[in-house]
């Protein structure tokens, strides 16, 4: 790692203060995906800001068929919550496959979602369920949110305080791991909500994206069925070292029937 | 540019000044020079250095010292007490869990987090809850039936 500067500030205005006033300041919560990348030194940050020490980013709650959960909630809290297994079994069972158990004890929702990693699990649940990211400058829906390969609709210095899900009729998720990085070589998240059927799909392409022609065939019958014959588009699916475009293309069809399947129960 | 970074590890307030980008496992090594804690791969994947940060397994390869501040950090040697070997250290001696020892540490340590969360684990729930563990003597068979047993010693 290259040196950084390092600060732990209390308030989210002192956060977002000290990020303004470095030459090239970055936010960490977790650091499980920002460790690893100074490590590599694929990046040299002037500051590090440690967003974990402010109190109202932290917090779990459900009511009036919202979760709400806070922005440095750990993956593992998700996964063990007894209110969020409850609402939406989904997203706790997705939160239980990320990483192994001691990345989930340091990883953070908000800031899994704000790296947007093509291949990370929470971009589907948060882009399925229709959830709402709240900002220190304002609320962003999630089909805004995810803008490109780890690229998101924040500004500089803005911070995700808390991630709003609508509980769901029903959800499943799948996820067809990389055996070696744990990543989503394809995961597909999949709700009937009240606004109709979304089907996110992750790892698949370079950003999380809707399948549209899934999410139709579904609204018309939601069985794993409905979904026979459905092509994804080999084109726009990553093509690396990991699987082709046509692999991955194929996966899509096959992971999301057992997203079907698992919000079927 | 240095920080002062107090962490209280296996019971004993210690303060060193380090640079930020000082990893835990650094601190722990190298300034505390607790090297029970091994690094096999450094990219968080093998989990040889796994240690409790205020009770919870963490990968000490992929936190900054400084993110410990204040934190409670229980490392392989604080394991045992007045000399007696923990009941997950006592089980990995009994049924022989290692063969070169390299990922001991980590795996004794995961799995003393893991009997905490399933006091009565069965084997499919011991080779799921120890995927971020790697044994590269592929001695997994003995491992698990030591963390089997181990959680039971400790449930006493």
């Amino acid at each position: 790692m290259y040196a950084f500067n390092y600060h732990r500030p209390k308030s989210l205005a002192d956060a977002a203060k000290l990020l303004g006033d470095a030459s090239d300041g970055k936010f960490i919560a977790g650091g499980q995906t920002l460790l690893p990348t100074l490590k590599n030194r694929l990046a040299s940050p002037s500051d590090l800001v440690d967003l974990t020490g402010i109190a109202e980013l932290s917090g779990i709650s459900v009511s009036g068929g919202i979760v709400s959960i806070g922005a440095i909630t750990k993956h593992g809290a998700v996964a063990t919550s007894a209110d969020i297994r409850k609402a939406i079994p989904a997203l706790a069972n997705l939160a239980g496959l990320i990483g192994d158990p001691a990345v989930r004890n340091m990883g953070t929702m908000g800031g899994s979602v704000a790296n947007n990693d093509p291949a990370a699990d929470y971009p589907s649940a948060v882009l399925g369920l229709n959830a709402t990211m709240h900002t220190t400058k304002r609320k962003i829906a999630a089909d805004s949110f995810f803008t490109g390969l780890f690229e998101t609709a924040l500004e500089e210095s803005e911070i995700i305080t808390r991630i709003e899900f609508p509980v769901p009729k029903r959800a499943g998720y799948e996820k067809f791991r990389n055996p070696a990085s744990r990543y989503a070589m394809v995961g597909v998240f999949v709700a009937e909500t009240a606004d109709g059927v979304r089907v996110a799909v992750t790892g698949a392409g370079p950003c999380v994206f809707r399948h549209k022609e899934m999410e139709a065939a579904l609204s018309k019958s939601f069985s794993p069925d409905a979904l026979k014959g459905i092509r994804t588009d080999p084109a726009r699916m990553n093509n690396d070292i990991h699987g082709s475009g046509e692999y991955r293309a194929h996966l899509v069809g096959v992971v999301a029937k057992r997203a079907v399947q698992n919000a079927l129960g | 540019m240095t920080i002062s970074v107090t962490i209280n590890v296996n019971g004993q307030p210690e303060t060193r000044d380090v640079e930020p980008r000082t990893l835990l496992v650094q601190f722990l090594r190298e300034h505390l020079q607790l090297t029970g804690t091994h690094v096999g791969c450094d990219t968080s994947q093998c989990g040889a250095c796994v240690v409790h940060v205020d009770g919870k397994s963490v990968k000490a390869c992929t936190i900054l010292a400084a993110q410990a501040q204040g934190a409670k950090v229980t490392t392989i040697e604080g394991l045992a007490q007045d000399g007696k070997l923990h009941p997950m250290q006592e089980a990995f001696r009994e049924h022989h869990a290692l063969q070169c020892g390299f990922c001991t540490p980590g795996m004794i340590m995961s799995a003393v987090d893991l009997a905490q969360r399933h006091p009565n684990p069965n084997e499919e729930t011991v080779r799921h809850e120890l995927e971020g563990n790697l044994c590269r003597c592929t001695g997994y068979h003995n491992i698990v039936k030591a963390v089997m047993a181990g959680a039971q010693a400790m449930r006493g």
